[in-house]
């Protein structure tokens, strides 16, 4: 058919943060060993328990072997050609942002994210992340009137190491997986946030992640702790240069809600996706749990996956709190050789307990698309619900589409509803918006929109947008 | 065809068009010419290629065209694509709507609309400007505006999709409608309203070929010539009284025509 060449073409997407700062980093010797991790520990001047937590991790990851049962196919990861720890080389101590390197503040100005007071978001405060370590917080002050604690995780260790010791990982065992257990080992930066008991956030949070060196994997480590009756949105945005390498990035991110508490958290997903050969791009293996421990807590995923040449990721809720509410909206967009494994769990423990999941999987050229997820009832979990959608859509007739979902139900009181369905941008729909002098291309990206209407919906305004404009990109091409 | 003298241009020729898909020949040379202010009917049996001519007049893709040309206002349009084609005032009103889900039936028109404006060099107009003409375009086919913040097409009966194309051609003011089978599955009020909306679009520098297989719509809007289809000929061409005879002898009377020359 003439149009499936079209769509070819339409859907080649040009990575827009595809440059590399050159900027003179500290980088450690490749390879993972326990000296390596105590020398990480070290030049983050840790206090003891965290160096126990990391060699505990590095002792039951070496015993652990790499999952094999998601649907994708890699090359064998070398964890001893990697470098663990790298970060642009800055004066000891940062007392403002006058002080961070200008190439840094390009850097992220070049990707949106202006840091500086003139430029800086003005209803976001953003945790800047590049390489391993974290560059700049913005609205540091503004946020702490209100008792919110934002900031790095290597600053949280230093100054309320007490949380940390508490939370760190309650919800992510160190034990629970592979590459959990390597994150716990070897975690560089991330975000930490705090919202303390009666607060609504007064702005959203985000952090953006940004992965410079080709050589060094990105291990980030997020932490957010909801105290009682307290709200905050958060977002999360990742992009990575073009490497003809395969980059490891393998992140942690733990939620706690206490009673009545709520986060939504939300991530735009850009990783260098690798070429139309499939080669270079992130290896994407993220560990997102978030555990609604009080009363009608509720914890909310949204994600849009764009990016990484492979994305293993399942943002997952437990819900212990009578009455807690889970949702995961996802939207998954592959194309050329892209593989996402990805998916959520809802673990239902407490009675009364709600769930929901809406996944939208676009796959286009040759890539891979699969939804895998679970749905558990626990013996306790009575009056308890669970609603999932999963829709495909396929472009063109080389890219696949699977959906896995698993069920679990120890409890009869309890309701589980599944949907799924498949489709294929049809010639015929193409062919009625082109008719009424659409062009082609908007054509498409109008569909993939309105397939995934229902995510875009429940993303922060701001990032709604962009969620859109990046899709569009993706699926903008060479043609006209 | 026409013997009459024509004092304008020609909107739409056909010239001795032959068209096939997957090595099908579906038109074997098709001519038709249709000038401003002139009503066409075609008629004929299913499969006859009525319904691939319009689509083929539209740009679908589907289609190669293996002899013959099809001109817009004197030029040539075999190679331009379907969006060119409705931007420049070509408009097809589908038999089957297509649905197009979770796209706005408010934001498609829209999209649409601004096409078709930016090539007529006319200002484009932003959600609330468009709210204002879509309401005045809705009064045309007496639809609600409920229609607007529904999916395209998803869920509408018919009657109701055949509606949204009448809208659409009321918004797109196109120089030329092809209107395929707009009056099937319809009941007789919304035939009359669908007939009497075709009609308040249309005027004297427009033109309109209707593909139908019934009297009913022509007794609506009187067309000033009709032409019988037969396995991808037009076979026959009369003026409006050539149906009324159709429909009392039905298609088996125009078995023993050979083409008219």
């Amino acid at each position: 058919m003439v149009n499936e060449n079209l769509v070819k073409d339409v859907v080649k997407e040009p990575y827009k943060y595809g440059f590399i700062t050159d900027i003179e980093t500290e980088k450690i010797d490749k390879g993972l060993n326990e000296d390596i991790i105590k020398l990480i520990s070290q030049k983050k001047e840790e206090p003891k328990f965290l160096l126990d937590f990391r060699l505990k991790a590095f002792k039951k990851w070496q015993k652990m072997k790499e999952p094999d049962w998601a649907a994708l196919g890699y090359k064998k990861i070398d964890y001893q050609d990697i470098i663990y720890y790298s970060a642009p080389k800055q004066k000891e101590k940062i007392s403002s942002l006058d002080e961070v390197d200008p190439k840094l503040l390009e850097t992220f100005d070049k990707l949106g994210i202006p840091l500086t007071e003139q430029k800086k978001l003005t209803n976001v405060a953003v945790d800047a992340v590049f390489d391993s370590v974290s560059i700049a917080t913005t609205f540091r002050e503004e946020l702490a009137e209100h008792g919110v604690i934002f900031c790095s995780i290597s600053e949280a260790v230093k100054n309320h190491g007490d949380l940390i010791e508490k939370y760190l990982g309650t919800v992510v065992p160190a034990s629970d997986n592979y590459f959990a257990a390597l994150n716990s080992a070897v975690f560089s930066d991330g975000s930490f946030v705090y919202i303390p008991k009666g607060v609504t956030c007064p702005m959203d949070l985000s952090s953006y992640f940004r992965i410079n060196s080709g050589d060094s994997g990105q291990f980030e480590r997020t932490l957010i702790i909801a105290e009682e009756s307290s709200s905050v949105s958060y977002l999360e945005g990742c992009t990575a240069p073009m490497f003809d390498t395969n980059t490891l990035h393998a992140a942690v991110v733990e939620l706690i809600a206490l009673d009545d508490a709520s986060i939504k958290y939300s991530t735009v997903q850009n990783w260098y996706a690798g070429d139309e050969e499939g080669v270079g791009g992130i290896f994407n293996f993220v560990t997102k749990r978030g555990k609604c421990l009080g009363k009608r807590s509720k914890i909310s995923w949204s994600q849009v996956e764009t990016g990484s040449a492979i994305t293993w990721k399942y943002p997952s809720c437990l819900l212990l709190g009578e009455e807690s509410v889970g949702e995961f909206y996802s939207v998954a967009l592959t194309n050329n050789l892209q593989q996402a494994d990805t998916g959520t769990k809802m673990i239902h423990i407490g009675p009364k307990t709600k769930s929901t999941i809406v996944s939208k999987g676009i796959s286009a050229g040759n890539s891979k698309n699969s939804y895998r997820g679970l749905v558990k009832m626990g013996t306790k979990a009575t009056g308890s619900r669970n609603y999932s959608q999963c829709d495909s859509m396929l472009i063109g007739d080389q890219a696949s589409a699977n959906t896995f979902p698993y069920i679990k139900s120890q409890q009869p009181n309890s309701e589980i509803e599944h949907e799924a369905s498949t489709c294929r941008i049809s010639e015929d729909q193409l062919f009625y918006l082109q008719s009424r002098g659409i062009e082609f291309e908007e054509a498409v990206s109008m569909m993939v929109s309105g397939f995934c209407r229902d995510v875009f919906n429940q993303l922060p305004m701001e990032f709604a947008a962009e969620a859109d404009k990046l899709l569009a990109l993706k699926l903008e091409g060479s043609v006209g | 065809m026409q013997s009459k003298m024509k004092e304008s241009d020609p909107i739409l020729e056909v010239e001795n068009l032959s068209a096939s898909t997957d090595n099908l020949t579906i038109l074997k040379g098709v001519s038709l010419t249709v000038y401003p202010g002139e009503i066409h009917a075609i008629m004929g049996r299913n499969g006859c290629g009525k319904s691939t001519l319009s689509k083929i007049i539209a740009g679908h893709p589907s289609y190669t065209i293996t002899n013959g040309e099809i001109k817009f206002l004197g030029e040539n349009i075999n190679s331009l694509e379907p969006e060119e084609r409705s931007q420049s005032g070509i408009f097809l009103g589908f038999q089957y709507p297509i649905e197009i889900p979770g796209v706005s039936n408010l934001e498609f028109l829209r999209v649409s609309t601004n096409a078709r404006r930016k090539f007529l060099n006319k200002e484009e107009l932003d959600t609330f400007d468009f709210e204002e003409l879509v309401k005045e375009k809705l009064e045309i086919v007496k639809m609600d505006q409920a229609f607007l913040s529904r999916s395209v097409n998803q869920g509408f009966s018919g009657g109701e999709k055949k509606r949204n194309e009448i809208l659409q051609m009321a918004l797109l003011e196109p120089k030329i409608a092809i209107l395929d089978e707009t009056d099937s599955g319809l009941d007789i009020d919304a035939l009359r309203i669908v007939a009497s909306g075709i009609k308040k679009i249309s005027n004297a520098q427009t033109g309109i070929i209707l593909i139908t297989h019934y009297q009913r719509l022509l007794d609506e809007i009187k067309p000033n010539y009709v032409h019988v289809m037969s396995d991808g000929q037009i076979i026959k061409t009369g003026e409006s009284d050539l149906a009324l005879e159709l429909e009392k002898k039905g298609y088996e009377w125009t078995d023993n025509f050979i083409k008219e020359t």
